[in-house]
């Protein structure tokens, strides 16, 4: 079974660390990330961009484009993409054609920091 | 981390919320701030026994409030009662929950409190040090530390500031959306300074300055979790991420100036960058154009490029031709010119700078540029020219040292034709 770990944490306290508080926290992750790697079961792991990057796509007919990142809270977090896109523009065509196909809800489209692939294989 | 460094960062980031929600109770930025102290050592002590609050500002507020009041009931009974106008809401029993579950004061305070360091009276400087001060929580040591001025005298400063904006009577009510508006460039433009006064520092000092370029990203990323749709605020935290994410490329081991072209774009700051081109492109979808989204786009097609060669000076030129319109002032003019000698030549670069001279005849990158153009044209006598005149006109020993490096080339190429082609 693949079990995906989501991280929440207070943005303005992780974004108020110092350079070096922030590295050491990295650091520290890194060790436990090496583990599971060598055993072959580490899968993607990514560090989002601020929610300040963020927009939401809300998948009304039709859909509207909001600056920031999903604020309700009556809806739960049932899944993810990662895509590849040139632009802000190209990701929301892509939200669009998938709240197309699946309409109702939201997407919060954040951009990705950091991204380190993995090598499961499930 | 330790539980001290997360203490520390928890109450850095509930600073702004806090002190802004206390001086709008108490109406006075004095007991406001003693009040925030008064808190936050009581954070120090029951934080580490009784785990974090769920909502430290909401939790630093109540205290902070709570304490400032005994106080002044204390000095009630030994002294004469102050002024009842002085001290707003203090018997809602309500309060304390509806300020934990009811955020929406909270944007104002904010502005309210960053608004009022931009009080149009105080020279920028002292706009600056104020918002260090009480927005971010700085110690006067540090704001001095990174001025580069005596502690004695930013005390001095700071106080004096104060004194000015206690005296201003911002109001406490809810912004119309005008005033918001307003409030809100006004507070961006501080912003700003408080990012160039660490940008503009020369090699030897970037260092000990460049808490001011974070801090100043600090205070932008806040003012855009605020107001999440306005794309001239995504426009200028762009453009400070991306000047910013050049900085450990922008000076050499002696401290000079390592210009665009010649630095080493590996030493880039790669996230710093991905956040500021996803920033400018979320802002140009609104198509609201402003200064500031002008500025990061260009910044934005600099940090695209992996090589200087690959940069877009076409589309340079056009933006700066945008920010001509919007902004018009010689240096912006003269950034358009570099600009246009790249696409066009050094020519019609420097006709395009002729007639700024008299409007910029004491600014040092006048004649740097110029001195430059003139030698991609092989005037080396004016270029030599120029190049004396900016020495004379640098502001830095970086500055300084920089030019005189063009002026040591010139000399190189005269001599192999075996004469000095001075005056």
């Amino acid at each position: 079974m693949l079990y995906a770990i989501l991280c929440y944490n207070d943005e303005d306290t992780v974004g108020s660390w110092t350079k070096e508080q922030d590295a050491a926290v990295m650091t520290k992750l890194a060790v436990v990330q090496d583990k599971l790697a060598k055993q072959g079961r580490l899968g993607p792991v990514a560090r989002l961009l601020p929610t300040t990057a963020a927009t939401t796509l809300r998948k009304d007919d039709p859909p509207l484009v909001l600056d920031g990142p999903y604020a309700e809270t009556k809806e739960q977090l049932l899944g993810f993409y990662l895509v590849d896109c040139k632009n802000l523009d190209e990701a929301l065509d892509v939200a669009r054609d998938l709240g197309a196909a699946n309409p109702g809800g939201a997407y919060e489209i954040r951009p990705v920091g950091m991204f380190n692939p993995g090598s499961v294989e499930p | 981390m330790t539980d001290t460094a997360w203490i520390d960062a928890a109450l850095t980031s509930a600073r702004p919320q806090a002190v802004g929600a206390l001086l709008r109770y108490f109406r006075n930025l004095d007991t406001a701030e003693e009040a925030f102290q008064n808190a936050c050592l009581r954070a120090l002590k029951s934080w580490p026994q009784n785990g974090p609050p769920r909502d430290p500002a909401a939790w630093l507020i109540m205290v902070g409030r709570n304490v400032a009041i005994d106080d002044i009931r204390r000095s009630r009974k030994q002294e004469a009662l102050p002024e009842d106008a002085a001290i707003s809401d203090l018997d809602d029993a309500e309060e304390r929950l509806a300020e934990r579950l009811d955020g929406s004061h909270y944007r104002d305070d904010i502005l309210r409190l960053l608004f009022i360091c931009c009080h149009p009276d105080l020279p920028a400087t002292q706009q600056i040090a104020l918002a260090l001060r009480i927005v971010s929580g700085l110690s006067v040591k540090q704001i001095a530390r990174a001025f580069l001025v005596s502690e004695a005298a930013m005390e001095q400063r700071i106080t004096r500031a104060k004194a000015r904006v206690a005296d201003a009577n911002v109001p406490f009510e809810t912004p119309g959306a005008v005033e918001r508006t307003e409030r809100l460039s006004a507070v961006a433009a501080m912003i700003y300074l408080i990012f160039n006064e660490g940008y503009s520092a020369s090699g030897d000092t970037a260092e000990i300055r460049s808490p001011l370029c974070e801090e100043a990203i600090r205070l932008a990323r806040l003012l855009l979790r605020l107001f999440q749709s306005e794309p001239e605020i995504m426009g200028l935290t762009a453009l400070l991420l991306l000047q910013h994410a050049r900085s450990a490329a922008r000076f050499d081991a002696d401290g000079a100036v390592i210009l665009l072209d010649d630095q080493d774009r590996s030493l880039w700051n790669k996230s710093l960058i991905a956040e500021g081109l996803a920033l400018i492109d979320k802002a140009m979808r609104h198509r609201r154009s402003g200064p500031y989204q002008v500025q990061a786009a260009i910044a934005a097609l600099h940090a695209r490029a992996e090589k200087p060669e690959e940069t877009d000076w076409t589309q340079i030129d056009l933006l700066y031709g945008a920010l001509e319109i919007m902004q018009p002032s010689p240096v912006v003019t003269l950034n358009r010119a570099v600009a246009v000698s790249k696409v066009r030549g050094p020519q019609a670069a420097l006709e395009m700078i002729e007639p700024l001279e008299q409007r910029l005849s004491n600014y040092f990158h006048f004649f740097g540029v110029r001195g430059a153009f003139l030698m991609q044209l092989g005037r080396n006598d004016e270029a030599r020219t120029a190049f004396d005149r900016a020495i004379a006109l640098a502001n830095t020993s970086a500055e300084a040292a920089h030019i005189r490096m063009h002026l040591d080339r010139l000399q190189r190429d005269s001599q192999p034709r075996g004469k000095k082609a001075g005056k």
